[in-house]
C-alpha cells in the first residue's frame, strides 16, 4: 500500500465498522477526492455516509462540529491545508473548545484530514505547512504519518479519539512509498514518537516527508563517521518529551528538521523540550533546519525553500563539530 | 432592463439563439461594426491561447493550468466596456478581462510557469493579482468600492468567482458590505455548472444565483452567459447603474466549463459526453461568429487566415516566458516585508554559507 490507500483502507474499515463516521468535504464523493483518497468509498458506503459538501471550509468544520455534538463522528476533508483558513473561526472557536465549555457534556470526535507540504510544483496556497498553528491551538490533538503504515495506524486512533484530531497527510509522499501494510484494522497510537534509527553522536527530529530526508541525511552523515539518531514525531500534539529527552540524553546533540517556517514552529518547540528535559545532556545548541520565515515559493523558487538532506548535513556536521 | 429580468421571475437575459439570430431586439446593444469585430477576436485570441497552454502543459513546458474554455464571452464583454481607471479583482478564469486590462500572456505564462514575478501585470492598471482562495477577492472588490465613493470617483470594480465560490461564506459577506455601502461593484458570478467534480446542484437549493442578490437588497440578474451580446448589454446597464450611485449588481453568467478544470483533473470522471455535446450547441464563440458571418462582418477565409497569426504571436510570448530566467535567491525574501527584517536577511545569508559549502564539496 501507499499512502493514500492506507488512508482509504482506514476510513474504509472505520466507516465498516461504526455507523456514526459520516466523510464529507469538497469532491470527496463522486470523484473520490482531488487526490483518490476517497476512491471507491461512496460506492461501498452509500451517499449519506460520504458525500460532496458545498464548497466552504468553515461550513464544513461548524456542521462537524454540530454533527459531533449531537453523537456522529465526522471525518471532514480539507482539499489543501492552505484552504483551511475559513474554517479557522469555527475549528479555533468552537471544534477546540466545546468539550471543555460544556465541561464534558458534548465530545467533539473530529477528525479533519487536510494534505500539506511542498515539493508538488504547484500553486499558491498549496505548499504550506502550518502544523505548528494547528498545534498552538489548546483543546486539538495534531497528527502527520511518515509512511503507509503510520498513516493507516495513526488515522484509525484518530477516527476513535473522543477529541478532535488535525490529521496532516504529507502530500508529496503520498504515492512515493510501498509498504506491506496489514489489511486488517491496527492502532498506531497518538502522542508516541518513534526513534526510527538508531544511533550515537545526534538525534535527528523529523515527520512528514522530512523523514526521508532525515534518512538520506543520516547515510551521508554515516559517510562522514557520523551516527544519527532519527525520531519520527508522528504526533505534533500531544508533543512526546520523553522519547525525545532519552535520546538526546544518549546523543548530547538535537536538530528539528521541518518544512515550516522556523519562527515560532514545532523546531521551536522541540529546541525548548531539549533545555527543559536534557539541558545538561547537551554538548551543543539544539539546532533547527527549518523553512525560511517567507512564503513557500511558487515552483520554479520552490528549490531555495525546501529543506534537502545536504542542508541537514550541514548542520549536522556543524553541530558535531560544536 | 433589471426590472424586466428580476431574478424572482425566473428570466434569463437572451439577446441570439444557439445559431447568431437574433432572437430579443429589444434589447440589443448597440454596437458598431467595428467593436463586434474586435469583441470576436479578442474571444478567439482567448480561445486559441487557451487550447495551447493546454498543450503546452501537456508538453510539461509549464504547471497546472485552469482552461477557459467555453466561457469567452463572459471576460469578452467585460473587455469591450471596462475602462483603463477601472479595477478588475479576478479570480483564475477570466482570461480575456486580463488582456483587456493589459496584462500580457507573457505575465500569465510567467505566473503560470512558477515565478511570483508572473502576478506583477506591469502594464495593467487597477488590476490585483489572481486569487486561488475561493471568493476571498470578492471582499477587496468591496472595499475598493468604498474607496471609489470615499473619494467620490468614477470608477467601477469588476469581480469575478465560479459557481463554487458563491458557496462561501465570503461572498455572502461581500454583497453585504457592498449592498450597505451602495459600492460601484460589479459581481460576474460564471456559473460554469461545476466547482471541480461538484455540479452546481450540490452548491445551492436555489436553482439560480441571481437572485441572491434581492436578499441583499441588489440588483440580480441572470444571463446566458455563452450568448456574446447579452453579456454585453448586462454589463453595460450594470455599469451604468453602478456608475450613477445605486450600488452593487450581481451578474449571473451561466456558461459551461468546457475544459477540464484544471489540466490535473479528469471530468470523465464525473459527467458525460452527452452533457458535453448538449453545451457544445451554445458555444459562445460559435454563436457570435455565426451572427457576424449572416452579417457579413466576417468570413471562415479571415478566421484561417488570421488563428496561425496569433499562434505565432502566443508561441512568441510563450518562448520569451520560458527564456524569464534564474528565480534568484533574494527573490523569495525581497517582497516579504517593504524592509527586509534583520532576522530573515540573516536567514538569507546563513543560505547562502550553505550553498557556498555545499559547492565547495561537490
Ligand atoms: C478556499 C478554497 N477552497 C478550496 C479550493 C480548491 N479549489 C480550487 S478551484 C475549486 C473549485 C472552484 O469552483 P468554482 O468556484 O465553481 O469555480 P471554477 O473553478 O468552476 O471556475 C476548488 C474547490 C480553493 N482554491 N480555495
Amino acid at each position: 500500500m501507499n499512502m493514500v490507500n492506507a488512508i482509504n483502507n482506514a476510513l474504509d474499515i472505520k466507516m465498516a465498522e461504526d455507523k456514526s463516521v459520516i466523510v464529507y468535504g469538497e469532491d470527496v464523493g463522486v470523484e473520490g477526492g482531488v487526490f483518490r483518497v476517497t476512491e471507491g468509498l461512496q460506492k461501498k458506503h452509500g451517499v449519506e455516509r460520504i458525500f460532496d459538501s458545498p464548497l466552504a471550509e468553515s461550513g464544513l468544520a461548524g456542521t462537524a462540529v454540530g454533527m459531533a455534538a449531537a453523537g456522529l463522528r465526522p471525518i471532514i476533508e480539507m482539499q489543501f491545508s492552505g484552504f483551511s483558513y475559513p474554517a479557522f473561526n469555527q475549528i479555533i472557536s468552537h471544534v477546540s473548545r466545546m468539550h471543555n465549555r460544556s465541561r464534558g457534556k458534548y465530545k467533539q470526535a473530529i477528525v479533519i484530514r487536510m494534505p500539506y507540504g511542498g515539493g508538488i510544483n504547484a500553486l499558491e496556497h498549496h505548499s504550506e505547512s502550518a502544523e505548528a498553528i494547528w498545534g498552538h491551538i489548546p483543546g486539538l490533538k495534531v497528527v502527520i504519518p511518515s509512511n503507509p503504515h503510520d498513516a493507516k495506524g495513526l488515522l484509525i486512533s484518530s477516527i476513535e479519539s473522543e477529541d478532535p484530531v488535525i490529521y496532516m497527510e504529507p502530500k508529496r509522499i503520498y504515492r512515493a512509498i510501498k509498504q506491506e501494510v496489514e489489511e486488517s484494522k491496527f492502532a498506531v497510537p497518538i502522542g508516541k514518537a518513534k526513534v526510527i534509527h538508531k544511533g550515537e553522536d545526534i538525534t535527528l527530529v523529523a515527520y512528514g516527508a522530512m523523514i526521508r530526508e532525515a534518512q538520506k541525511a543520516a547515510a551521508l552523515a554515516k559517510k562522514e563517521g557520523i551516527s544519527v539518531e532519527i525520531i519520527d514525531l508522528r504526533t505534533i500534539y500531544p508533543i512526546d518529551r520523553e522519547t525525545i529527552a532519552e535520546s538526546i540524553k544518549k546523543t548530547g546533540r538535537i536538530i528539528t528538521v521541518t518544512e515550516a517556517p522556523k519562527a515560532f514552529g514545532v523546531s521551536a518547540e522541540i529546541s525548548a523540550i531539549a533545555n527543559e528535559e536534557a539541558f545538561l545532556f547537551l554538548e551543543a545548541p539544539p539546532k533547527r533546519v527549518a523553512g525560511f520565515d517567507t512564503i513557500v515559493p511558487l515552483p520554479k523558487g520552490e528549490h531555495h525553500y525546501l529543506q534537502t538532506a545536504e542542508k541537514i548535513l550541514y548542520e549536522i556536521i556543524r553541530t558535531v563539530k560544536y | 432592463m433589471f426590472k424586466e429580468y428580476n431574478p424572482i421571475k425566473k428570466k434569463r437575459l437572451q439577446i441570439i439563439d444557439n445559431d447568431g439570430k437574433v432572437i430579443n431586439q429589444k434589447l440589443m446593444p448597440k454596437l458598431d461594426d467595428k467593436q463586434l469585430i474586435k469583441a470576436y477576436k479578442d474571444m478567439l485570441f482567448a480561445r486559441t491561447a487557451d487550447l495551447m497552454i493546454v498543450n503546452y502543459q501537456r508538453q510539461g513546458r509549464i504547471y497546472t493550468y485552469p482552461p477557459n474554455y467555453g466561457q469567452e464571452a463572459i471576460s469578452g464583454a467585460v473587455a469591450q466596456i471596462m475602462r483603463d481607471d477601472d479595477w478588475l479583482v479576478p479570480a483564475f478564469r477570466e482570461m480575456g478581462a486580463y488582456l483587456a486590462k493589459g496584462a500580457s500572456l507573457k505575465e500569465l505564462f510567467i505566473y503560470f510557469m512558477g515565478y511570483e514575478d508572473g502576478s506583477l501585470f506591469k502594464n495593467a492598471k487597477n488590476f490585483l493579482p489572481i486569487s486561488v482562495p475561493i471568493s476571498s477577492q470578492l471582499l477587496h472588490a468591496s472595499g475598493i468600492g468604498y474607496e471609489i465613493n470615499y473619494n467620490n470617483k468614477d470608477q467601477i470594480v469588476y469581480t469575478f468567482v465560479g459557481d463554487g465560490g458563491t458557496s462561501e461564506g465570503d461572498f455572502h459577506e461581500a454583497l453585504n458590505f457592498a449592498g450597505v455601502w451602495k459600492a460601484p461593484v460589479i459581481f460576474i458570478v460564471q456559473n460554469n455548472q461545476y466547482g471541480i467534480s461538484t455540479p452546481f446542484k450540490m452548491q445551492t437549493a436555489s436553482d439560480g444565483i441571481a437572485i441572491k442578490a434581492l436578499a441583499y437588497g441588489i440588483e440580480g440578474i441572470q444571463v446566458d452567459g455563452n450568448d456574446f451580446f447579452a453579456m454585453y448589454k448586462a454589463v453595460e446597464e450594470s455599469a451604468k447603474h453602478a456608475s450613477g450611485g445605486n450600488g452593487p449588481v450581481l451578474i449571473e453568467a451561466v456558461t459551461y466549463r468546457k475544459g477540464a478544470h484544471t489540466t490535473s483533473d479528469d471530468p470523465t470522471k464525473y459527467r458525460t459526453k452527452e452533457e458535453e455535446e448538449k453545451w457544445d450547441e451554445t458555444d459562445p464563440l460559435k454563436r457570435l461568429k455565426a451572427y457576424l458571418i449572416a452579417n457579413k462582418l466576417w468570413s471562415e477565409k479571415e478566421e484561417e487566415k488570421i488563428v496561425p497569426q496569433y499562434k505565432k504571436e502566443i508561441d512568441r510570448q510563450f518562448i520569451e516566458a520560458e527564456n524569464y530566467g534564474e528565480y534568484a535567491l533574494e527573490d523569495v525574501f525581497k517582497f516579504m516585508y517593504t524592509e527586509m527584517p534583520q532576522d530573515i536577511k540573516n536567514q538569507m545569508m546563513e543560505h547562502e554559507k550553505f550553498l557556498k559549502w555545499k559547492e565547495a564539496r561537490s
